[in-house]
């Protein structure tokens, strides 16, 4: 006779089939049998985060960093709601994510029980599959599913709803093999005639252009995309969640396009006869206007979900698959090419337009501070980014060879993404170096987490780039709002003194020369540092398309020497 | 939405939650579905959705897609352009008296509806046919007094041999989850 398991347990026997290490949670009323089985399951850690939005945040990016689906579990009512904010990060960034939330006790279902709430209803729009489970031997089969939907195709999260009853019950333990769903079917390999005429337009092109995002970071093809690119001699431009799909150091490595992106680069899409789309979105924060996009350019779409297809941009050749077999399809059919005159007009391009260049001045800028931290963690260092300006500046400056070894929330923008990013950084990368680059906006919206730093000894560098102002939204009002600052300045804690209420060393750098003294104290000490850099409060982020323009219109950064450095809101327009 | 009337076929798995997971995604785009009917197919464990959707065809084309990214949905299909078989099924109580029930009847008569209910002083008529046959008939009615009336929406099937599940035939067993209302008849769980 086989042992019969509770609901709880089995979840656990799940997690450890699907070779889970790591959990992110918090316990409850509705999950407490989760709690209990975890004592019989040693090799599976559980991580007790402050706030369920930071168990979902560092699951994604344990899960970008580490390649496997990321975990997370919450109580029902207010945890898992605390959670929807993190799934939809890990949604708009198709991060693979399973969510196991507690629920109320089936018979109280829909009976607004106490901390009660429909989460499969609330998360529909945010998850790529979720379930309620109202059967233990349905339990099995559903968290295959999830991590089997979660990780393959388009990867997202999913979220799997238990009764607390349901995790009581027992049945046997049976984990399916295989998972078979006849209304999932994902397309890995693209169409060979497609891969053809894509290599033919390819060859025909004179000036062709790579834009690489998300999908090859997500498929792991940054080997697969450098070898297209040096064999037919093609630029490659990076989109923020692409960073780090392609080596910085390469001559053929653009940086990033868009919004804030580099001026080359904007003004090379309008100059490219053919883009070649790679596991990218054509979002509108790379496009600009769209009816102005590449106007001179054919445009090829590699991409593994078929709805992005046509969504933006009209394609000449779509190829619906998985970018790694796809590039590994293409390759071979590539013919060699040098493209010199429009790697020339390039190279013009850069030394015409700096676009990150550094003024000198004696003041702090924030991005002088983060190009310092690049160049003095080392080759293998991991980052974390938060959202608005030390985000941009942290893409502007991020030219690492390290594959995938760039964390930031793109297509949600989640202030506060950093602090419980870099722990799940941490956790996948043990041995690794950690920086976490804070707004000093984004950091007090999950500073609570820097408790786990200490609790688990994780020796995470986190850097504020502190400017005493929720720098982008101050950046829009000045350009948009004529200068019409509202609620952009706010009382702010002394951020040394809360990293040593949190266990962990805090340095306050306010002069120019500690800078380098205080990133080397930083990365010599074996523990958690914060650092808090009190950053030139009015430097704007550049080069900047306004938004509604295309890309022609893009402002590059303002001529250096000419450039008037006023303190806060002093900015002549 | 500018455009015209698309029909729209989706097989779906039979389980709770589904028609809700498919509505959200034309309500995401602000959609406005016109009409939908849901009922069982031939395959068990599968319910066949029926939707009918006034839009720009591109626009259209971008939910199906994103329609088809729900693990639930078997297979849909936009058969606006393909040569199908469209009927609405519509029950009307009309209002009569003895002088006027004759009338009534001519008019059910011409348009080979069904009267299905008597009263003293209504009929329930069954008519079936496209859409613009019932609009035809309600107008023709609508004189003699329309008391009540109910239309299913389109259910659509295009012509021919080939059936829609032919391309997502697996091994036949959809039906993986008990719902709660286990044991209840299976149609309305999906709502």
């Amino acid at each position: 006779m086989s042992t019969k398991f509770k609901g709880a347990e089995i979840i656990m026997e799940c997690l450890r089939k699907e070779g889970v290490e790591v959990i992110f949670g918090y316990p409850g009323g509705a999950n407490l049998p989760m709690y209990d089985a975890l004592k019989k399951y040693p090799d599976i850690k559980h991580v007790l985060v402050r706030h369920e939005q930071g168990a979902a945040h560092a699951a994604d990016a344990y899960a970008r960093v580490s390649g496997k689906a990321g975990v997370c579990w919450a109580t029902s009512g207010p945890g898992a709601t605390n959670l929807v904010t993190g799934i939809a990060n890990a949604w708009m960034d198709s991060v693979p994510l399973v969510c196991i939330t507690g629920q109320v006790v089936s018979w109280l279902l829909g009976r607004d029980g106490f901390q009660e709430a429909d989460i499969t209803g609330i998360t529909i729009p945010i998850v790529k599959h979720n379930v309620l489970v109202l059967d233990v031997e349905d339990i099995a089969p559903a968290i295959a599913e999830a991590f089997h939907i979660a990780t393959t195709g388009r990867p997202g999260p999913v979220l799997v709803d238990i009764p607390r009853d349901v995790q009581q019950a027992l049945c046997e333990f049976n984990y399916p093999d295989k998972v078979d769903l006849p209304g999932y079917q994902p397309t890995v390999t693209g169409h060979p005639q497609q891969v053809k005429k894509a290599a033919q337009l390819i060859a025909e092109s004179e000036k062709p252009l790579i834009l690489a995002g998300h999908g090859v970071v997500i498929a792991r093809a940054a080997e697969e995309l450098k070898e297209l690119a040096e064999k037919a001699q093609i630029p490659v431009i990076t989109t923020l969640l692409g960073l780090g799909g392609f080596p910085g150091s390469n001559e053929l490595n653009m940086g990033m396009p868009g919004m804030h992106g580099m001026y080359w680069n904007n003004i090379g899409i309008q100059e490219a006869d053919l883009v070649i789309g790679i596991g990218m979105r054509f979002d509108d924060r790379v496009t600009g206007a769209l009816k102005d996009f590449a106007p001179n350019a054919k445009i090829i779409h590699i991409d593994i979900d078929p709805a992005e297809i046509g969504k933006n941009v009209k394609t000449m050749v779509p190829i619906v698959g998985d970018v790694k077999k796809v590039l590994q399809q293409l390759i071979p059919q590539v013919q060699p090419a040098r493209h010199d005159a429009w790697r020339a007009w390039f190279a013009d391009m850069r030394a015409k337009h700096p676009s990150i260049a550094i003024p000198e001045t004696d003041k702090i800028l924030p991005q002088y501070v983060i190009k310092k931290i690049y160049d003095m963690s080392g080759p293998n260092a991991y980052y974390a980014t938060g959202v608005g300006q030390h985000q941009m500046w942290a893409a502007q400056y991020f030219w690492s060879d390290n594959p995938y070894s760039f964390v930031t929330s793109g297509g949600l923008g989640t202030m506060g993404f950093e602090v419980p990013a870099a722990i799940g950084v941490q956790f996948a990368r043990p041995k690794d170096t950690v920086w976490a680059f804070c707004g000093d906006g984004g950091f007090q919206m999950t500073m609570q987490e820097l408790a786990l730093c200490t609790e688990y000894e994780l020796p995470i560098k986190f850097a504020i780039i502190n400017n005493h102002y929720l720098g982008m939204v101050r950046q829009w009002q000045d350009t948009f709002y004529d200068g019409n600052k509202q609620s952009v300045r706010m009382f702010q804690p002394d951020f040394v003194k809360i990293a040593e209420a949190m266990g962990i060393t805090g340095i306050r750098v306010s002069e120019k020369s500690m800078v380098e003294s205080s990133i080397e104290a930083a990365l010599r000490h074996p523990g958690a540092v914060l650092l808090d850099f009190e950053v030139e409060e009015a430097e704007d982020c550049f080069p900047m398309m306004p938004p509604g323009v295309s890309l022609s219109d893009t402002i590059d950064q303002p001529k250096i020497e000419t450039r008037p450095r006023e303190t806060a809101g002093g900015r002549a327009r | 939405m500018s455009g015209r009337l698309h029909t729209i076929v989706a097989l779906v798995e039979n389980r709770p939650g589904v028609l809700n997971k498919i509505a959200n995604k034309w309500r995401q785009r602000a959609f406005n579905i016109e009409s939908l009917t849901v009922g069982p197919s031939e395959l068990p464990g599968l319910s066949r959705m029926t939707f009918t959707v006034d839009g720009a065809a591109h626009d259209i084309e971008q939910v199906t897609k994103q329609l088809y990214k729900v693990i639930e949905v078997v297979k849909i299909t936009d058969v606006t352009e393909e040569s199908i078989v469209a009927r609405e099924l519509a029950l009307v109580k009309v209002a009569t008296t003895k002088d006027n029930r004759g009338a009534v009847i001519e008019v059910v008569n011409m348009f080979r509806a069904n009267i299905v209910d008597v009263a003293v002083d209504s009929l329930v008529i069954e008519v079936t046919g496209a859409e613009d046959k019932i609009d035809a008939m309600i107008a023709m009615l609508t004189p003699f007094g329309i008391k009540e009336l109910v239309r299913t929406g389109r259910v659509a099937m295009v012509r021919g041999a080939q059936p829609l599940a032919a391309a997502a035939q697996t091994n036949g067993v959809y039906h993986k989850y008990r719902s709660a209302g286990e044991g209840k008849p299976k149609v309305g769980s999906l709502i």
